[in-house]
């Protein structure tokens, strides 16, 4: 495999690391304050539905992504109502969802556009285009470095750096703000936050809020910049990798990067069977690179390489007791 | 409600006319059909220690979680220094200067002291610098009221003495004035319990005004100036701590004369059932919970072990319960059982006679959606008498039942009702029919009366004791020095996974049990 | 402490209620897509129940949901979410299509057997080590059973691409099944009672398998011992450590036969309908078995019942897909519904209901 190579799919693995990365620090926020979320893909799902449609509609990806933001949100309430609110199952409520973006998404498209369930394929301003850093051209013909920053860190849409920037903002929203201190207290014991005066059902919406924001924006990206419009399950499971990514980094941002990314690797080498076959001796079925992240993450489970402790208060709904 | 002193309690520095700290007028509440208090009226007066003392279930907890917003009242009002004062939420609860330690601590098992001291309470949106000032505030308060923590020390590291003062740390952080603490002694060593009410003196000294909820009546003697008490939801009385006795309080709280001494005859012990020698345990920490523990027990005798709860006395149950593995070894009437394989299970332990009645009926005892006579089986389930071929005999499991129920008086005697419907006492009876009447050759007793009403008490210890004349060996287990004291024909001290020290309860007394409990054994040496 | 509510009252009004709401929404959104519920929902009834050829259909999708339902059920008596079923059914058509495609088999009388213990052995081995990692090492069941479903799969992807494909075909599915395979329909077993039965339809004899299988499982539950202990350890863990009852014996037997109950439901749709594997043969049916278990409460019997609404919306759905050009999503739109209400909403249904029953019963103690 010669460098080239290497950078093209480091490039796509960036690409395709940024919806996980992004759905991996919601279900961080929704975890981390004893909210499981096992509804990561459908708020993707309708967040890539609505941003495609608006984007068509309008002409424009800014509008699109606000839209895609928004159904999120409003699905991040709908389990925000089921699981705090009423105190209801959690696990049970996300799969709810998921069964409802998934039809919903088709039904809307189907009878909004008459195109078998998807978007029509945007153009121009309804897509994220890339962006090009600075003296991007100017440093391509540095030996090594040049592709690196001019192929691989540049020249990707706006979403893909948001997504980056999210890491370190959520390591300093968590260890170095009142909030994160406080949103770290109720997944472990809702009763000393609600002791201290503190409202646990404002701590947990908020979470659930802030999971909706980056799983609106994991959408927007998959429809209007990974891709270009929205077609019938589009996420392919990238909440379930999201959530096996968070395991596999015990709920911490930094930790989050590296699985996302080492997951978007897999993805993208599945994608590059010549590239497969010539690193491995042997022959590699795809069906094999497609599962590494669920086997990884069932492996991580299992304990064998170190343990992943969740959030002690995780996936329970807070009674108030003496 | 009968007042029995109308100024209640001015203690000797708070100013004649002033309102009293907390005022609650006619506060009542009621969960569902329950009604968990009724009507209450309670004046605190500043600077005095008050003692809120009832049975379980008798309301205290509910009336301080109301006072601490964490219950919202159905009716009543409540006064702090004589203001009207709505407290919707514990924050506002905060915000008048209320705080509160519960029984079950509120703290973050895996953050800092620091960390949970300043939690809710953080001076501005950024960690360090609230946390900065937090170390200095804190700092000085510990040293004002001799409450030395390590502010880094995570929670999960420190011992529950720590952890308590802890909270205690986190209210005054808050500068409450009122402090209510919740049956703060059940984990702590009678040393312990007393710094505890050391600093509450000092406290109270400082102007801050006090309330004790206990059911122990030695602490209400002992650290209050006034004293109310809790009958099934009602206060019947308010009296002044000097002027009063432990047996007129027990009477308030009871509605009857109750004995306080449990009635039987002196022992007559037989050959040994149950030897256990060297018994170590190490739990799933690595933490060594049992250090090489060895004693005997004899048929027609009851051994009781005394110690604040955490020093070994639940695992040494769960051992010889079969709920949990250990080295060592244990004899049943001279035959060695198994202590770790395939055969070192509940079931198995069963099967040689052992029965057990755990320390806590509601996660381990019964199952509490399970109907009476499910529960009654539960445990015995492979009993060919509750079986028939390869499916179970739900008939014959319901008749047995509703004998036990009768001979055990339980209340109301109906098997098809969930376990949950019933109250402690009562359930506490349900799992003492299905482990007695097994006759077994030794059963295991931990805590027999947590939770209890006092008739049940009486008619509990009496059945145990009845058992006992039956010959059979008796262990048990409790933390109420006073049911050790009354019930036991030997006493063995337990401190940090050893046992101090045996001593017939006729030849020893609460000072020195409780030197041993605290890991000091007697005579000139230290542990 | 006291029941609030009577035990008919949570049985039956409450996922009545829930059901209305998610019917009702339900409605709300075939009148956002500019259709006509009412004349939906007459399509619906006349398409699943108006015919012996809707029945067999109807039938035939509430076979599958009976056993993933099942499954379901008895992994929640044991306090198991297992959200694998359909990784385990999946497996279980594996095991199926191998015993079917190994042997010439003479007669379905004796390949059924044999497809049975196959599909059950293939759903139960695929439940088997999130079983035991729950067990042994206590990983979250949720999260490695959904891991699971996704290496099944490809595991699936790969038999039949690499290893099942007949020569020469460029479809991922295996070949077709002995003639000796193929099972009775429903109208091959109504027909010599002199009753006519649609012979278009898919409807076998695993309908009465499942509700074999119900009753079973029913017995099993309530009338053994292994079921008592199971329950009782899905109420309190640790109160089964303390009556001697092995955690991780009831974890394991448990998921095993939910498992293999999942897998059970490979001799409807592939050894019953299709008569050889093909891709994604589960279609969905092991999430609608949560669904299922959801409305039926647990019980077989509502199992039963609810897997049969579901085989309704089902066929009513493809009715719908077919006449009123409405998507079949909205099937699937629908069960999210149910899920959510009977599911996840539940308290927002119970605890007013709850408030009536008890101000009820304050009035009815006011009057005496």
């Amino acid at each position: 495999m010669d460098f080239s190579t290497l950078i093209q799919i480091l490039d796509s693995t960036m690409r395709l690391a940024t919806p996980l990365l992004l759905a991996c620090l919601a279900g961080l926020f929704s975890e981390r304050s004893g909210i499981f979320d096992i509804g990561l893909e459908a708020k993707m799902l309708i967040s890539a539905f609505f941003s495609a449609a608006v984007a068509y509609d309008t002409g424009s990806v800014w509008l699109g992504l606000l839209a895609g933001i928004a159904a999120s949100m409003v699905f991040a309430a709908i389990h925000g109502v089921a699981s705090i609110t009423f105190r209801g199952n959690q696990l049970i409520s996300g799969v709810a969802l998921n069964f409802l973006a998934s039809g919903m998404t088709v039904l809307i498209a189907q009878n909004w556009f008459q195109q078998g369930g998807r978007t029509p394929s945007l153009l121009g301003k309804a897509r994220f285009e890339p962006l090009t850093l600075p003296f991007a051209d100017a440093l391509s013909d540095v030996p090594v470095l040049g592709p690196i920053y001019s192929e691989l860190l540049s020249g990707h849409s706006i979403l893909v750096y948001v997504a980056l920037l999210a890491v370190p903002a959520t390591y300093w929203v968590l260890y170095r703000t009142r909030f994160g201190l406080r949103l770290r207290a109720v997944g472990e014991n809702p009763a000393a936050v609600d002791t201290a005066g503190v409202s646990v059902i404002g701590l947990r919406y908020a979470a659930v809020a802030i999971a909706g924001l980056l799983c609106g924006i994991a959408g927007a990206y998959l429809a209007t910049g990974l891709q270009a419009g929205f077609v019938k399950d589009m996420t392919a499971g990238r909440g379930y990798i999201a959530l096996a990514a968070l395991i596999f980094a015990k709920w911490r941002p930094w930790y989050a990067l590296s699985a996302c990314l080492l997951f978007g690797l897999l993805q993208a080498l599945a994608l590059r069977t010549d590239v497969v076959e010539a690193i491995f001796p042997f022959r590699m079925p795809v069906q094999l690179l497609d599962s590494l992240p669920y086997i990884l993450t069932v492996v991580i489970l299992a304990g064998f390489v170190g343990k992943a402790i969740p959030p002690r208060a995780g996936g329970q709904p807070y009674v108030k007791e003496r | 409600m009968k007042d029995l002193a109308e100024n209640s309690g001015q203690p000797p520095g708070a100013a004649p006319n002033a309102p009293p700290a907390i005022e609650l007028r006619g506060i009542s509440k009621a969960f569902g059909p329950v009604q968990a208090n009724k009507d209450i009226s309670l004046k605190v007066a500043k600077g005095a220690i008050h003692g809120i003392i009832g049975e379980n279930g008798a309301g205290k907890s509910t009336l301080m979680s109301i006072l601490y917003g964490f219950y919202k009242a159905d009716r009543g009002e409540i006064l702090i220094n004589g203001k009207p004062t709505e407290i919707p939420d514990s924050q506002a609860a905060i915000a008048a200067g209320i705080g509160m330690v519960f029984q079950h601590f509120k703290l973050v098992e895996n953050f800092t002291v620091l960390e949970n001291v300043v939690l809710g309470a953080e001076e501005g949106a950024l960690l360090r610098p609230t946390l900065a000032k937090a170390r200095k505030h804190l700092t000085e308060i510990a040293e004002e009221y001799e409450m030395n923590v390590d502010p880094d020390a995570l929670i999960e590291e420190i011992g529950v003495g720590q952890q308590q003062r802890v909270e205690i740390l986190k209210s005054l952080y808050r500068h409450a004035d009122i402090l209510i603490l919740d049956e703060p002694t059940g984990v702590l060593t009678p040393a312990e319990a007393d710094h505890l009410f050391r600093i509450l003196r000092g406290l109270r000294d400082e102007g801050k005004t006090i309330i004790l909820i206990t059911h122990k009546l030695r602490e209400i003697m002992e650290v209050t100036d006034t004293v109310s008490v809790m009958r099934r939801g009602e206060m019947t009385a308010t009296v002044k701590t000097a002027e009063t006795s432990p047996e007129q309080l027990a009477e308030l709280m009871v509605g009857r004369k109750v004995l306080l001494r449990v009635d039987k005859k002196p022992a007559q012990p037989g050959k040994t059932i149950l030897k256990v020698e060297d018994l170590r345990v190490v739990d799933d920490d690595k933490v060594e919970r049992l250090k090489g523990v060895s004693f005997e027990v004899r048929a027609g005798e009851i051994l009781g072990i005394a110690g604040v709860s955490g020093n070994g006395q639940s695992e040494l149950l769960e051992v010889l319960g079969g709920m949990m593995p250990a080295t060592g070894r244990v004899e049943i009437n001279g035959e060695a059982i198994d202590l770790t394989g395939k055969h070192s299970d509940g079931r198995s332990r069963r099967k040689r006679g052992i029965a057990h009645v755990p320390e806590d009926r509601q996660a381990e005892g019964l199952i509490m959606d399970f109907a009476a006579w499910e529960n009654v089986a539960f445990g015995y389930q492979w009993d060919p008498a509750y079986n028939k071929g390869w499916l179970m005999d739900n008939a014959g499991i319901r008749e047995d039942t509703a004998g036990k129920m009768e001979r055990f008086d339980v209340r109301p005697p109906h098997a098809h009702l969930a376990a949950k419907s019933f109250s402690g006492g009562n359930q506490q009876k349900i799992v003492l029919a299905r482990e007695i009447e097994r006759n077994p050759d030794l059963l295991l007793v931990g805590q027999p009366t947590r939770g209890v009403d006092i008739g049940a008490i009486e008619f509990i210890h009496q059945r145990i004791i009845e058992l006992r004349d039956a010959g059979k060996a008796i262990l048990l287990v409790s933390v109420e020095l006073d049911e050790i004291m009354g019930m036991s024909d030997r006493i063995a001290v337990m401190f940090d996974g050893r046992i101090m020290g045996e001593r017939l309860p006729g030849e020893t007394n609460e000072g020195e049990l409780g030197l041993l409990m605290a890991g000091v054994t007697s005579g000139e040496g230290k542990a | 402490m006291m029941d609030v509510m009577p035990r008919w009252a949570d049985v039956v009004l409450v996922p009545l209620i829930s059901l209305i709401l998610a019917f009702g929404i339900s409605a709300l959104v075939i009148l956002g897509i500019g259709k006509d519920p009412v004349e939906a929902v007459k399509l619906m009834v006349t398409g699943a129940f108006g015919s012996t050829y809707g029945w067999g259909y109807t039938l035939f999708y509430a076979t599958n949901f009976i056993f993933t339902g099942l499954a379901f059920a008895v992994a929640s008596h044991a306090s198991m979410f297992n959200i694998g079923s359909e990784g385990q059914a999946t497996l279980g058509g594996l095991g199926v299509a191998l015993v079917c495609l190994a042997l010439p088999w003479p007669h379905w009388a004796i390949a059924l057997p044999a497809a049975m213990i196959g599909g059950a052995l293939f759903g139960a081995a695929w439940a088997f080590l999130p079983a035991w990692l729950q067990a042994k090492r206590g990983s979250h069941i949720v999260i490695t059973t959904i891991m699971f479903n996704f290496i099944g799969a490809a595991v699936l992807n790969y038999m039949l691409v690499n290893v099942m494909r007949p020569e020469g075909s460029m479809d991922p599915a295996s070949a077709k099944f002995p003639a000796g395979t193929n099972l009775p329909t429903l109208h091959d077993i109504l027909a010599p009672f002199g009753i006519e039965f649609s012979s278009a339809a898919p409807a076998n004899i695993s309908f009465l398998i499942a509700l074999l299988a119900c009753f079973l499982v029913w017995l099993m539950l309530w009338r053994t011992r292994f079921g008592f202990e199971l329950r009782a350890f899905g109420r309190s863990e640790s109160a089964a450590v303390y009556a001697g009852i092995s955690p991780a014996k009831i974890i394991i037997v448990a998921m095993l036969i939910s498992g293999g109950l999942s897998g059970l439901m490979a001799i409807n749709n592939v050894m019953g309908e299709a008569e050889r594997l093909v891709l994604n043969s589960v279609e969905g049916a092991g999430f609608i078995g949560i669904a299922v278990a959801l409305m039926g409460r647990n019980h077989p019997v509502g199992v039963a019942l609810a897997a049969i609404l579901f085989g309704f919306l089902y066929q009513g759905g493809a009715e719908l897909a077919l006449w009123m050009s409405i998507p079949r999503e909205l099937i699937v739109v629908i069960q999210g519904l149910v899920i959510l209400f009977t599911g996840a909403l539940d308290n927002m249904v119970r605890m007013p209901i709850e408030r009536v029953f008890l101000m009820m019963r304050r009035n009815a103690k006011a009057g005496e």
